[in-house]
């Protein structure tokens, strides 16, 4: 069991490296899709939402707690990525140029 | 779990990753955000494979109630009200974090120390960001009764001593918990009603231009959340994923510190707007009004036009406005560009976006540190709702609260045209000698009709 926490420590480690270096290149004006598409990736908190909801011989707290998880995190996962590709969706440069 | 799944995961966080590096560019970014959507479509269809999971009716119901909300908030609302939309988002993020650590607390009271401590701050860091994002919500929406305004500091004697009371209390709590993990649900219940707690009370003192701050902390908040439930269940790909979002906000809470030039410490604790009372009379002189005719013929004759856009800009919802003015001066064939400060707004980027909804060219975005070097060769300067990101105090007025903040030096420019409602301070009380400048001209009303009369003029 603890050779498995260290496991997952050193991913942990490593992931948090991979986010500071790759973050730190997107462009100011990018921030806001930014925030609302890593918004959406927090919502992977409903692989844990669906173990719990799914899960057999589940009292009936589990089953409402589950399902309230799962509620929860759809709406931040489909909500967040919708309203991320809504906004990049304006980021537009135009061709050619005015004038 | 089978290996089918976890080479699943594997595939979801490389694509997770591409994703935020996808994002480096407004041109690839929209592949980022499908990149990354993809990764967690991959993720929920193989954790639906899973042998653990065999009741399905109620994840349905659960993905069909989420997705219907979700989808209805995301595509329905007006872009203006991103800033609480993200917040509520974020909130949802971390109250399920927070469910999935109680209900592994239900389904197995008694654990080892490392388990219990693992669910434990699942539920507090979880409960923390779902009220302090429920609060900053609030803020957002402006949301009041009679003359009590959410939006502003809430500040009282001893907030400090009982917060730090709270946090020593929680972390004994968790201690306790995790040394004994009693069977009890006592214990538990309350540190999950102080963590509810702690998110109010971080959040309830700071006012609304530190908004961007609490956001990206909020959202790495949710972040680290989504990690320590990974922990609970021994999952990577929640703890890859949990931590790519606490980089994010992290760098992004960092970067707008800086742009205040000021710590975390005192945008959390010092509840800057209700604290700065001393402000200073102006440098002398009288401000000097324009009317929009005035301010056409100075813009007519510009080669060079910067626009400064602030929170006012969104207030008034003057964008589509300013795109227009911008396209008349191209058409005249005049250098245009938007200046866009860190801070300006209620979160991260806030500007841009409305620009962008405007159909501004992302090209013409330019940031501070691109901008002020270049401003002697700027011939007019258009500040639109922005107050204390160009108040030259910051720069020259060693004694002004917000003294050492970086801001975008539009004094420097040949004339500086401020729409304005009414000479008010900004948001933090301090004067701002920027109005009382002899290059500055005030065009004083609601931005978006002052724009509609300088349009008028054009036309």
């Amino acid at each position: 069991m603890s050779g498995d926490l260290i496991f997952l420590m050193f991913i942990l480690m490593l992931a948090v490296f991979l986010g500071l270096e790759l973050i730190s290149k997107v462009p100011a004006t990018l921030h806001t899709p930014l925030m609302s598409g890593s918004n959406a990736i927090s919502g992977i908190t409903l692989v844990g939402a669906l173990l719990a909801a799914g899960a057999a011989d589940n009292t009936p707290l589990s089953i409402g707690l589950g399902t309230a998880a799962v509620t929860l995190a759809t709406i931040n996962v489909v909500g967040g990525y919708l309203v991320t590709q809504r906004m990049l969706g304006m980021f537009k440069k135009k061709r050619g140029g005015r004038q | 779990m089978s290996v089918y799944i976890q080479l699943a995961y594997l595939l979801a966080a490389f694509l997770f990753a591409l994703g935020l590096k996808l994002m480096s560019s407004p041109e690839t970014a929209r592949w980022g955000n499908l990149a990354s959507a993809g990764a967690m479509f991959l993720t929920v269809v193989v954790t639906l494979l899973h042998t653990e999971v065999v009741e399905y009716q109620w994840i349905l119901l659960g993905v069909l109630v989420g997705s219907a909300i979700g989808s209805l908030a995301a595509t329905r609302l007006q872009l203006t009200e991103m800033p609480e939309l993200v917040a509520l988002f974020n909130g949802f993020g971390g109250g399920a974090s927070l469910l999935v650590g109680w209900e592994a607390y239900h389904r197995q009271p008694v654990q080892d120390p490392l388990g219990a401590v693992t669910i434990l701050l699942a539920v507090v860091i979880g409960g923390v960001t779902f009220s302090g994002s429920l609060v900053a919500w609030g803020k957002l929406k402006e949301i009041g009764w009679r003359s009590f305004r959410l939006s502003r500091p809430l500040l009282f004697p001893g907030q400090q001593s009982i917060n730090f009371l709270l946090l020593a209390f929680l972390c004994l709590g968790g201690v306790v918990y995790g040394l004994d993990s009693p069977e009890s649900q006592t214990l538990f219940l309350v540190l999950m009603a102080l963590a509810f707690l702690l998110g109010v009370m971080v959040v309830a003192p700071i006012g609304g231009a530190d908004m961007p701050v609490v956001i990206s902390l909020l959202n790495s908040y949710s972040g680290l959340a989504a990690c320590a439930a990974g922990f609970v269940i021994f999952n990577n790909i929640l703890i890859v994923a949990g931590a790519l979002v606490g980089a994010s906000g992290l760098i992004l809470t960092n970067i707008m510190c800086k742009a205040m030039n000021r710590s975390l410490t005192n945008v959390l604790f010092s509840g800057f707007g209700a604290a700065a009372g001393k402000t200073r009379k102006g440098t002398g002189g009288d401000p000097r009004p324009i009317s929009a005719k005035d301010a056409y013929f100075i813009l007519e004759a510009a080669r060079s036009v910067v626009f400064v856009p602030g929170y006012g800009l969104a207030v008034a919802q003057a964008q589509h406005g300013v795109m227009e003015l911008g396209e008349l001066l191209e058409d005249n064939g005049c250098e245009v560009r938007y200046a866009v400060h860190p801070v300006a707004g209620r979160m991260p980027g806030h500007m841009n976006v409305l620009l962008a909804e405007a159909n501004v060219s992302y090209d013409l975005l330019v940031e501070m540190e691109d901008v002020n070097p270049t401003m002697e060769t700027v011939d007019v300067c258009v500040v639109i709702g922005a107050n204390d990101v160009v108040n030259p105090a910051a720069r020259d007025d060693s004694e002004s609260p917000i003294y050492g903040m970086p801001i975008i030096e539009v004094d420097r420019a040949r004339v500086v045209i401020v729409l304005k409602r009414s000479m008010a301070a900004g948001f933090a009380g301090i004067e701002n000698p920027l109005f009382y400048k002899d290059n500055t001209r005030m065009l004083f009303g609601d931005a978006k009709s002052s724009l509609h009369s300088v349009l008028g003029e054009f036309k």
